[in-house]
């Protein structure tokens, strides 16, 4: 699939931005006043941000609102529909902390859960296609719910529940790939059944409809060489997971916990980018591509 | 709504015959001729012109090269459009209603002016049958010829398809799927024709007729009588030369 910066951004800051607002919705002592203007402003900002984002990837964000209708089949409207409920529950949370230093907590604990439904249902949007093996598996909402507690709980500064959950992730992130390196293989399709012509002998893709490019060569068949996604793997593990963990054991500093953030966001783009990159559409075969 | 119908009444549907087809790419050019001039939206082009073209086409003609195990390679052109999916996974994603599989004709459209162009959709679409007008930024796809086939200001041989219509090799044909005495369902039943990727589960209404073998190294040619070889042995002075040339 074509890595699109607005969706990877989307997914990334999104994630951490209502993992961020999780955390703060279950604190039992969350922080007030100014404090926690700054808090629930970094958590908006990413979520509202990553959803801005989005938008700016449809062809028509002027009737976005119709988005909010179909959440009884779709999983792209259901997460609209959660993301709203969840923007408005914590804002109205937020503003209680804020200006009265009211804590309410059942409204930050409906907050908090709905957080989690909004990183799940963005998950499913991917997860439900059968068309992208590599996404269509139940670990791919493991993933983006790991991913997005770990990093909200790095943003929310709790050190050792953001160490366990950053290695939690981390486990996650290798077995997707392990497993998901192999879905196109186990789906069963493959050009012969994308032709038919598959029992007849070996398909091979002679010649394309148009001698130019197309709207479904530049969205799904995007290809990235092995070695490079090595490489990538690697690296987008080192910055989500391994500088964040060691500089989290490091006697606290604010400077270090921010280092620790900025790397992991950075990790985890690059693990985005790679979840997109290196996900095979099927309709790929009928390009001659894997 | 994008909740698919349980049944819909007929199930309208085209039956490709990859033994005929051609590969002339006629149909794709009338299905862009009619499409671009009536339902909804018109089918831009990027740069028509220029270095690197592109644009919007809702029938697309590829061609594939089979190897058998034994014998010469033969090559199928391969025209693909939506398939019009009983289970269509490109409908149940849609998050604006837009697009919707119609109960009476089984038909899938999308209603243009709810799209909001996210382009989910095709990405659920095995097939690559649906393409995102970069023009317009709305969703387009094959409508089955929607404003063709009911329309009774047309002669009665128009309400086809325009890609039906136009194909010189009669490789396509149109009509109800679920009715299994239509001409179309025989022609299905009699030539085993398929469904494509049948492991997505969408099941599909628009069928493929599968290539008759042909072409095995040890047929005899029905020409080869006629293309022995003429040149008999030489005779007068070209035998001279012949023989002259020989004992050099
Ligand atoms: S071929 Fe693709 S666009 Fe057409 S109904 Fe099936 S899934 Fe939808
Ligand atoms: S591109 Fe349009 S038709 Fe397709 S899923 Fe999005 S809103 Fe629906
Ligand atoms: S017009 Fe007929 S013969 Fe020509 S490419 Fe289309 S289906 Fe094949």
């Amino acid at each position: 699939m074509h890595p699109a910066p607005s969706i990877i951004a989307f997914t990334t800051f999104s994630g951490l931005g209502f993992g961020l607002l999780f955390w703060l919705g279950i604190d039992p002592t969350p922080p007030s006043g100014w404090v926690g203007f700054v808090f629930f402003l970094i958590a908006y900002l990413m979520a509202v941000g990553g959803l801005l984002s989005s938008a700016l990837h449809l062809g028509h964000p002027e009737r976005a609102l119709k988005a909010f209708t179909q959440w009884r089949s779709s999983w792209l409207s259901r997460e609209a529909v959660c993301a709203v409920a969840t923007l408005t529950i914590i804002g109205v949370y937020a503003a209680c902390l804020v200006l009265g230093g009211w804590h309410v907590a059942p409204l930050g604990w409906l907050g908090a859960l709905l957080s989690l439904g909004t990183v799940f249902t963005t998950s499913m949007i991917y997860t439900q296609l059968k068309t992208v093996p590599r996404w269509n598996m139940p670990l791919t909402p493991a993933l983006f719910l790991a991913l997005s507690l770990a990093g909200g709980a790095l943003l929310a500064g709790r050190v050792t529940t953001a160490l366990v959950l950053l290695l939690l992730a981390g486990a996650v992130q290798v077995a997707w790939w392990c497993l998901g390196d192999r879905r196109l293989s186990q789906s069963g399709t493959d050009i012969g059944t994308a032709t038919g012509l598959g029992s007849r002998g070996a398909v091979r893709a002679f010649e394309p409809p148009h001698t130019g490019s197309n709207y479904l060569m530049r969205e799904m068949v995007f290809v990235v060489g092995r070695r490079h996604a090595l490489k990538l793997r690697a690296i987008a593990l080192i910055l989500m997971l391994v500088v964040p963990v060691a500089l989290l054991l490091l006697p606290f500093g604010h400077l270090l916990a921010l280092v620790a953030v900025l790397s992991h966001v950075a990790g985890v783009l690059v693990s985005r980018w790679l979840f997109f990159a290196e996900a095979e559409h099927v309709v790929g075969l009928y390009y001659g591509a894997r | 709504m994008t909740d698919l119908p349980e049944t819909t009444d007929r199930k309208m549907g085209l039956v490709i015959d990859l033994d005929t087809c051609v590969g002339c790419h006629a149909c794709v050019i009338s299905c862009k001729g009619w499409n671009t001039e009536n339902y909804g939206a018109p089918l831009s082009d990027q740069e028509p012109y220029g270095a690197d073209p592109s644009g919007t086409f809702l029938n697309r003609v590829h061609s594939y090269e089979v190897q058998p195990e034994t014998g010469p390679a033969q090559l199928v052109h391969f025209p693909k459009s939506c398939l019009h999916c009983e289970d269509a996974p490109c409908v149940t994603v849609c998050p604006t209603g837009a697009s919707y599989k119609r109960t009476e004709d089984g038909i899938v459209l999308v209603n243009e002016s709810d799209c909001i162009g996210c382009g989910l959709c095709a990405w659920a679409c095995p097939y690559g049958a649906r393409e995102m007008d970069a023009a317009e930024g709305v969703m387009k796809k094959c409508t089955l010829c929607v404003d063709r086939i009911y329309n009774d200001n047309l002669p009665e041989e128009d309400r086809v398809p325009a890609c039906v219509r136009t194909c010189p090799s009669g490789a396509r044909h149109f009509g109800d799927l679920g009715d299994p005495d239509s001409a179309v369902s025989q022609l299905v039943a009699e030539r085993g024709g398929m469904d494509l990727m049948p492991e997505q589960g969408t099941k599909p209404v628009n069928k493929y007729l599968p290539p008759r073998p042909r072409d095995r190294w040890t047929d005899q040619s029905v020409l080869a009588p006629f293309l022995e070889p003429v040149a008999e042995e030489p005779r007068g002075f070209l035998a001279w030369l012949d023989r002259a040339l020989e004992t050099l």
